[in-house]
Order: structure tokens, then sequence, then C-alpha cells
């Protein structure tokens, strides 16, 4: 009885947060939801097979390409695709899920060991985990200590999880782990031994520790290129949403589902390849002039480098929008830590709320730029056919919020 | 540069370890700052389990996460004195947060935990109750104008008798040993809770830097179109003191109950 009573109170506010254009609705239904039922989730997820994906990138992508491979395969999938994914996002997302059987939810990192419990997850799918928002989140190994936990209280959790972080293989191992390696380019927070603290040693994009033997573990499962290789099946990904990052976000994907769910590989990966949009990530925007702009999201250094490699290669104009709100981390030093230099010679724009931090970055970088708050008005300012829009989250969000397709 | 050779080389120190907050950033300034007057300036990095050479003409140290912090430790113990021989014979030491930590006695973290340091500055820390986080604003000694940064540390840093601190905390908290100054200048050595990172917000201090590091006055150095980081100065600096501002209310109404 609470639960709908919570449920119900929860949708009011949900409505007045959309028709008063403050947000999409979901996060303040659910915190309305978790106060007047704060046994909600428990009873929202009776009864439904739960994976949780996390990561600190690539979480609502994920998220959504395991929705397409378990939809095409006949299942009935809730999940929470705006990317509200705190309890009070995941809330009303199973609140609203009918008789779906299954439930695919991202979930922010810190959250992830508060909902295991409550939600009686059967799988985790843990994708990486480096600096974001140090203001807010402290440090990485924290965070990669507190997911340790939940594998060591639940031995019998299922979790399919990326070989090739030390973070996240130290956070996995004790539980029943399917591993896949998927490589890490972003090697700045992996430096030292998440067991013991001495310093890894990474050949052939492998690493090992000499003192106390924590090791990238032996599994046959593998991304090379944009195959996919599961034990001794392959399949190529393929996909309509840009960048290596996303194979790799689609290898992890395709991993759980063949492995936890048993959808045929091939299946699944026809699946995942049919995704053009993430909540609003990779959408085209208008411009007003005739042109439209690619909007992509990149909220840290690991991310971004991801990114830079992707745009460096084609002939592209570039804004990068960078607010610094609580949500975005308050603390816009980790332009620094991104290699901006490789996009010399690409016309640019410095915006957001953050615009001169960014403004300066790509003067050291020897950027040619303009500087524009308005991340529209930048990208409209700047020459060429193609434009991409990289913004931090606040930013995206607002976007979002303005072109996207709304909450599901 | 010590007549060593005419490229000034900007030595980037444990950059896994020791750049958890942007700090190459200070790194990427000098250099370009040298070269765009056109002084041959080289970026050399000198990654952990490498030993620290003695050639270098800037030592430049970063903040990091606690595991690193003890790897970074036990390199620069190593490398001890090629690091005194270099700073003695005129090179320039910026440590920042955990680089400031290192170079001076020891560090006390929060699990008790003892750091042991360089050695080189007479100042220990021990890690507080609650993390330091938030725009910092600091005055210098003239000619160093007010600087800039964001600080985000556990530390509380006490400098021994015989030392100066950087500045005095206009905003922030800085050492947050309760004296409201944050760092030590000694000579040529500096050190600081300021990330930012500190040197493109504060070009001024960064040229302070190279001129130590030159052998020059700063004044004799070319101007630079200072432009972008003087926009960038003045937001940061109007942030950080609204902030100070609100601290200072707030605390004023506390001990007035």
């Amino acid at each position: 009885m609470r639960t709908r009573l919570g449920v119900a109170a929860g949708r009011v506010a949900g409505s007045l947060s959309r028709v008063t254009g403050r947000g999409a609705g979901a996060t303040i239904s659910g915190r309305v939801i978790n106060v007047v039922a704060p046994g909600a989730l428990a009873e929202l997820g009776a009864g439904r097979h739960i994976a949780l994906v996390s990561a600190t990138n690539g979480k609502t992508t994920t998220t959504c390409l395991l929705t397409a491979a378990l939809t095409t395969n006949g299942r009935r999938v809730a999940t929470n695709s705006t990317g509200a994914n705190l309890t009070s996002g995941i809330a009303p997302t199973l609140a609203a899920a009918g008789d779906a059987d299954t439930a695919v939810l991202e979930v922010d990192e810190r959250v992830l060991p508060r909902v295991v419990d409550p939600l009686a997850v059967e799988l985790l799918v843990l994708g990486n985990l480096s600096r974001d928002q140090l203001d807010r989140y402290g440090e990485v190994h924290l965070l990669a200590d507190a997911w340790r936990r939940v594998a060591e209280t639940h031995p019998r959790l299922g979790i399919v999880a990326n070989a090739s972080d030390p973070h996240v293989v130290w956070a996995a191992s004790p539980a029943q782990v399917t591993w896949v390696a998927l490589g890490l380019g972003w090697r700045l927070d992996a430096a030292s031994c998440p067991a013991c603290g001495e310093l890894l040693d990474w050949a052939d994009d492998r690493f090992r520790c000499p003192s106390c033997g924590f090791a990238q573990p032996e599994t046959p499962n593998r991304l090379e290129g944009d195959t996919l290789v599961l034990d001794d099946q392959r399949a190529p990904l393929r996909l309509a949403v840009p960048g290596q990052w996303n194979v790799a976000n689609a290898a992890l994907a395709v991993t759980a589902a063949v492995e936890h769910f048993s959808v045929p590989l091939a299946e699944a990966a026809r699946a995942v390849g049919s995704v053009t949009t993430v909540a609003g990530r990779y959408m085209q925007v208008p411009l007003g002039d005739g042109r439209t702009a690619r909007v992509l999201l990149a909220k840290n250094p690991a991310g971004w480098s991801e990114v830079l490699r992707f745009l460096a290669g084609i002939d592209t104009a570039v804004v990068i929008a960078v607010n610094a709100r609580v949500a975005d981390g308050k603390d816009p030093s980790w332009l620094w830590d991104v290699p901006y230099e490789l996009l010399r010679g690409h016309a640019a724009a410095a915006a957001g709320e953050r615009c001169l931090d960014v403004a300066v970055r790509l003067r050291y970088a020897e950027v040619d730029h303009v500087v524009e708050p308005d991340p529209l008005a930048a990208a409209r300012a700047l020459p060429g056919d193609t434009v991409h829009l990289v913004c931090s989250y606040t930013q995206f969000s607002a976007l979002y919020r303005h072109f996207g397709d709304g909450p599901a | 540069m010590s007549g060593r050779d005419s490229t000034l080389r900007v030595g980037l120190i444990y950059p896994e370890l020791l750049g958890t907050y942007g700090d190459r950033g200070n790194a990427v300034v000098l250099v370009k700052r040298a070269q765009w007057r056109g002084i041959p300036a080289e970026l050399v990095e000198v990654t952990a389990g490498e030993p620290i050479p003695d050639s270098l003409d800037l030592y430049l140290l970063g903040g990091g996460e606690d595991d690193p912090q003890h790897l970074a430790a036990a390199g620069l113990r190593a490398s001890r004195h090629a690091i005194e021989r270099a700073v003695g014979d005129g090179a320039v030491l910026l440590a920042v947060c955990a680089g400031l930590q290192l170079v001076g006695d020891h560090y006390v973290a929060a699990d008790g935990t003892v750091i042991e340091g360089l050695g080189l500055l007479d100042l220990s820390t021990r890690a507080g109750p609650a993390r330091l986080i938030g725009e910092l604003v600091v005055d210098p000694e003239p000619p160093l104008p007010r600087l800039t940064g964001f600080e985000n540390h556990w530390g509380r840093t006490t400098l021994g008798p015989g030392l100066a601190p950087l500045g005095r905390v206009v905003a922030g908290r800085g050492d947050g040993d309760g004296r409201d100054t944050d760092g030590v200048l000694a000579d040529r050595m500096v050190g600081s809770y300021l990330h930012g990172p500190v040197l493109p917000r504060n070009p001024a201090f960064a040229d302070q830097l190279l001129a130590w590091a030159l052998n020059v006055d700063p004044t004799s150095l070319a101007p630079l179109d200072a432009e972008p980081e003087e926009r960038l100065r003045a937001e940061r600096l109007q942030a950080g003191t609204a902030r100070g501002a609100r601290r200072w209310w707030h605390e004023r109404r506390l001990t007035r109950g």
C-alpha cells in the first residue's frame, strides 16, 4: 500500500517537474517514492530478473545496448533510458515497468553497493573505473574497494566484467565472474596495484603486479579490433554509434547477453548494431543555419581521450562545452589531463560556463579557437559542414532537454 | 639553466602517481611560455620506477592518491641526492599538495600510517578530519600577485620555525592548520595546495619560476599576450572571494551565537 501511495505521489511530482520544465521528472518522482515508501525498491523489483550496469564511462550506452540485445531475444525489458541512475531514478523505472520480466538498470558507481540487496540483483555488468568528479567521488580506489565488498558478501552474484581494468578486476574477483578483455586506453589511474599498492607492470596491454601476483585474469573472451571473440565464437560488431569506445561498450553488453541471458551471439551483435542514439548521445541538433551538430558527452579525461582519438581522425569543427556544476564536478582541472593538442588544425570553440578554462587550455595546446559561452552560438561561429559538440554532463543535459526525445 | 646546456628542461616527476588533479598543466605552461619567447625548452617526464636525474632545471611534483603517494615517496627518497644536488645548483622546485607533503619531513595518513618524505624542507603534515575542497585564493609577498587555485586534500601542514609560507589565505583553507596560510616559499623551492592547475591561472607566478630557473629578472622576460589568462583569473578570483566572504559571514554568525 505504501509503495502504491509512494508511486502515485512520485508520478504527480514527476509530471510537475516536466510541465514546469525543471527536469525530465524521473529523479524528483523517485525522491518522493523513496521518502513515502522506503521499501519500494524491494517491492518494485520483486519477480524480475535484474541486471545492473555500472562504470565511470559508458554505462548509459552499455545499458541501452544490453537492453536492445535482450529485447530482440523476446524479453520484456524495463530500463532507465534517460540516464537517471541514482536510487531516485531506478524506482520510477520499476514502477512503470508493468509486465516486464527483466530490468536492465544503469546505476551510479557510488549507488551500486546500496541497491544490490534491495533489488535482489542477479547480474552486475562492470565496465571501467577512472578519475571523475574528484571533488564529489573522491579517489578511484575507494570506489573499487566499495564494489569489492559487494562481491565479497555476494559470492554467488553473477558478474560480467572488463578484464583489462585493474580496478574492475580487483572489485569483481571475489564473485562468479565472466571476464572479457576490452583493452584500456586510459591508464593514468591504473598505475598502482589495487591489491597491494605496488607499481603495476604493463606489457602487451596486460597488467601484472610484480609484488603480489595480482594480474589480468586469463580469458579467451576478448575484443580484437571490431570483432568480439567469446570462447570459440566470433562476431563482428558493426555499430551505428561512433567511436572505438562504443565498440568496447557493445562488446561488454553482448558478452552479458550471451553468457548470462543465453542470447545467441550473432543475434545480440546484430541488435546492438541497430542502436543509433542513446538518451541524446550522438543526436544531431539543428544550428538554425541549415547545418546540424552532432552531440557527444565527455565528462572526464578517460572519456575525452577516446573522443579525441575519434575526432582527430575526421574532418570536423569541434565545440568544447564545459560546465563545472555539482553534477559535472566543480573542478575542471582534468582539462589539463586531456591531449587537446590532437585538435590542432581543426576549427575549435571554447564554450560552456567554464569556457575561460577551456580557452586557456586550448591556448597552451596551440589550438586556434573562438570563445563563446553558448554552445550553439559557438557551433554557428565555426566553419565547415560537420560540427561536433562535445559537452560536459550538465551542458549535455540542457541540450537533451531542449532537443531530445524526452523521457520514454 | 646552471650552464648545463642551452635547453630549459622542465621535469614532470611521476605524472602517473602525482598527477591526479591536472598538474601536468604546470609543466605545459612553463614549456610553452619559454618557447613562445624563443627560449628552447622541453618537457621531461620522469615515470615511476625511473631514477630522477639531477640535470633538470625545474622539478614539478603534483597531487596524488594515497597508494601512489606511498610509491612516489619511496622513489623520491631513492633519488634524494640527485634532487638535493640540482636544487643546490639552482634548479627550481614546485611541489603541489601531495608534492608539498613529500618534500617535507613526513605525512601521517588518516589510518595512522606515516609516510616519510624527502626532508628537503622542515614541514610536516597530518590528515585532518575533513577533506578541504574548493576555490583557494592566496596573497603572497610582492611582487607576486594574488594567486588563484582549487584545493582538494586531507592534509594539515605545519611549517617549522625557520620557514615562511607562500602566502596568506584570502579564501579557502590552504595549510588548514589554523594559521590561514598556504604552502611554503624557501629560496627556489615553492610548495602549495593550489591546484587548478596553478600556473595556467597565474602566469606571473609561472614567469617567476622561469626567471629563477633562467637566472634572470622576471621583468626581463618578453611580455606575452595575457588576455585569456587574465579573464580566467578575474573570474576565478571573484568566485573564490565570493566564497570567502560567505565563509566569513557564516563564521561570524557562529561566534556571535
